[in-house]
């Protein structure tokens, strides 16, 4: 039966997924994607792989899914681009096809059964405090990644702003909504949040035993935040804020911190004593929890305007 | 036994709804009646599937759960399905 479930749940990715190259529609390509993203979301979820769902549905699904409608709008009013001549089309096939075989051949070389660190980590997890596996990888023994994780999102950022024109800089990041104050955006953008914020932050809480984290709240906290920005509740910071840089660059100092804390007293960077080490992860959590929040519902508005449009 | 029956009784009666949002969603002529169909399958589909599944749950904060994320799912369809008819009535592609 479940055999069944998964062959139904794979043939319909593999069709979603050619339904998003192929479509000729962009908006509707779009909305593949997302609907692609919820699914792998349930695939992820019947692997066992509940962190890796939530942050899926989260972040594959809503929040990319949210950037590409804006792309895809975007888009629309930009100049149609020329068909493929049959020179583009054969380049392209043949570099997919190759990219696929060379994937194809090393996922065929690993040796049976794949190396796993699996058993080290759940040997050792009893060390870091916490009890979900996922949070320990991420922020005790493989806390580099997660570190340069946020430092490339803060990147991203500032690449986005950078595209501002020189005469924009420093507005207001996207463009001020105006929404029917009685009108339905408005209501949910007044009824979600509080529901919003408690449960991202269950969420952020329960990331230390349980599947969840940062990731995942910050993806809720955002959508949050941006619900009462589309409905006009509420206003998008300047970039010049203090409180917004502040907020910005808070995970990655905390987390910088926390990896110098190490070298005095671990003698290794991002070492973490073991009397402490849950109060140190729970630490680095806390810093991250505003940046991500930030950096995820400020790449989704169109970049910055300074003047007011009507 | 009786457990398995409510079960697979309210579950089924979910899917049902389920497969009539579906059909109404590619059969029905236009936009609003597509989400007519669909948020029916939303409320009440998942409604029966959640009433189906809480007697198999071990604790009350788990059915507490369940039952709220049917009550989110509610809200946001309904929000939603207004907020897209709204867009609907914007374009003018529905002529009533």
């Amino acid at each position: 039966m479940t055999a069944w479930l998964d062959s139904a749940a794979l043939i319909l990715l593999i069709g979603l997924a050619a339904w998003v190259v192929l479509g000729r529609n962009t908006f509707a390509a779009v909305a593949g994607f997302i609907a692609y993203g919820m699914l792998l979301g349930l695939v992820w979820v019947e692997l066992q792989g509940i962190d890796v769902a939530m942050t899926e549905a989260a972040i594959g699904g809503g929040l990319t899914g949210a950037l590409m409608i804006g792309a895809a709008r975007r888009l629309k009013s930009a100049a149609p681009v020329a068909p493929a001549t049959a020179g583009t089309l054969v380049i392209a096939i043949g570099v997919g096809a190759a990219m696929a075989a060379i994937l194809a051949a090393c996922v065929l070389a690993l040796p049976n059964p794949a190396p796993s660190l699996a058993s080290l980590v759940a040997g050792n997890i009893a060390a870091t405090g916490v009890q979900n596996p996922i949070t320990a990888v991420l922020l005790a023994f493989r806390s580099m990644d997660t570190l340069l994780e946020a430092v490339v999102l803060l990147l991203a950022l500032i690449a986005v702003w950078s595209l501002a024109p020189d005469a924009e800089w420093p507005g207001r990041i996207g463009v001020p909504q105006t929404a029917n104050p009685n009108g339905i955006l408005a209501y949910i953008a007044r009824v979600l949040p509080p529901i919003g914020l408690v449960i991202g932050f269950y969420i952020f809480w329960a990331g230390a035993d349980q599947p969840g984290g940062k990731f995942q709240a910050a993806t809720i906290l955002a959508a949050m935040w941006l619900l009462i920005i589309s409905a006009g509740l509420g206003k998008t910071p300047p970039v010049s804020s203090r409180w917004l840089r502040a907020g910005l660059i808070a995970g990655p100092i905390g987390f910088i911190l926390v990896g110098a804390y190490g070298v005095a007293s671990t003698g290794a960077f991002l070492g973490l004593p073991a009397a402490y080490a849950k109060p140190l992860i729970v630490t680095i959590e806390i810093a991250l929890l505003p940046t991500l929040t930030l950096i995820l519902a400020l790449l989704i508005p169109p970049p910055l305007r300074k003047r007011a449009e009507a | 036994m009786l457990l398995d029956l409510w079960t697979i009784v309210l579950v089924s009666m979910g899917v049902v709804f389920f497969l009539a949002g579906t059909v109404g969603l590619l059969r029905f002529p236009d936009a609003l009646s597509r989400l007519h169909a669909l948020t029916k399958a939303d409320n009440l589909g998942l409604g029966l599937v959640v009433i189906g599944l809480l007697p198999r749950l071990t604790g009350i904060a788990d059915g507490a759960k369940m039952i709220f994320v049917w009550l989110l799912v509610m809200l946001s369809g309904a929000c939603l399905a207004q907020l897209v008819a709204h867009l609907i009535r914007q374009s003018g592609d529905f002529k009533p």
